[in-house]
């Protein structure tokens, strides 16, 4: 089907779309798949499931287009709704994880990140080669669910500190705290993987401080 | 003032996102300039969001949006609008 682009706003295509004008769903949502897609895979960490979610999010975001309210952006609401439906599939699941989805807890220790002397950016024509998309998928999904999450949202889809803080339903300074976690987290695992791909020519690492 | 080391791991997150006051973001600037270990640090994180970031590592699964589609072509059918 030929999905003509259009200058037409967001909140022009919903009204349209609320009007009986139902095709231009389609080009609604375009731009926010795979920001949905990769939230649903974040909570459900298998492609099937998440895509499952993701097509239920839409469906329902659709049924409710009347309750959307113009002063959250569709994106961000959208991504609520895929939440909500992740969260529902697993309850319904019942997987049992060591971690609460709705009550996480802020506590803990500080991350501490990997020690290195000289980091040598890597190039990101690197991650044309699989292994290494493996390795940085790998750790994301990795995360407890509560730093991949934020992380997912703050530093994948690029939502800012607020959006992340509504739609994940936490306060800002909280978002902050997960994300500098899941950050530390990711820097700590990933940072001597990342450094024996892309070795530089002194290799000066610390043991420890 | 002087900060140490692992006082600037805990600001690292914010460092990036400019979201330090001031005064912190200058004492962190110092330490930086002459601490080896928490630029790499800084360097290394920031290349990991990067990378992370980059479309190419998060990909959506083939036919993804050709099935999206299909259902919703469903679903507007089933509504009456399609």
């Amino acid at each position: 089907m030929e999905r003509h682009s259009s200058t037409r706003t967001e909140a022009e295509m919903i009204a349209a779309i609320l009007a009986g004008d139902t095709q231009l769903y389609h080009e609604l949502i375009h731009p926010h798949e795979r920001r949905v897609y990769l939230m649903a895979l974040s909570l459900m960490k298998n492609e099937a499931d998440a895509e499952d979610i993701a097509q239920e999010a839409f469906l329902k975001a659709f049924r409710n287009l009347s309750t959307f309210r113009a002063e959250s952006k569709f994106g961000t609401w959208l991504i609520s709704i895929t939440l909500n439906e992740a969260r529902g599939r697993l309850r319904r699941q019942t997987i049992v994880r060591m971690e609460s989805l709705d009550d996480p807890p802020d506590g803990g220790g500080v991350v501490s990140p990997a020690l290195l002397r000289d980091w040598r950016e890597i190039p990101s024509e690197l991650v044309e080669r699989q292994e290494i998309r493996q390795m940085l998928q790998e750790a994301v999904i990795s995360l407890p669910t509560i730093y991949r999450q934020v992380f997912q949202l703050r530093d994948v889809e690029d939502l800012n500190v607020k959006e992340t803080a509504e739609v994940l339903g936490i306060s800002v300074p909280s978002v902050k705290v997960r994300l500098h976690r899941a950050r530390m987290m990711l820097q700590k695992q990933l940072s001597p993987l990342l450094k024996s791909v892309n070795p530089s020519p002194k290799r000066r690492w610390l043991p420890w401080l | 003032m002087v900060i140490e080391c692992k006082h600037v791991w805990g600001y690292i997150s914010d460092y990036l996102d400019a979201a330090l006051p001031e005064d912190i973001r200058l004492d962190v600037q110092k330490h930086l300039e002459h601490c080896e270990i928490c630029s790499a640090i800084l360097d290394s994180t920031r290349n990991i969001i990067i990378l992370t970031a980059d479309e190419r590592v998060f990909k959506l699964p083939g036919g993804f949006s050709e099935r999206l589609h299909a259902r919703i072509d469903l679903e507007l059918e089933g509504s009456g609008g399609g």
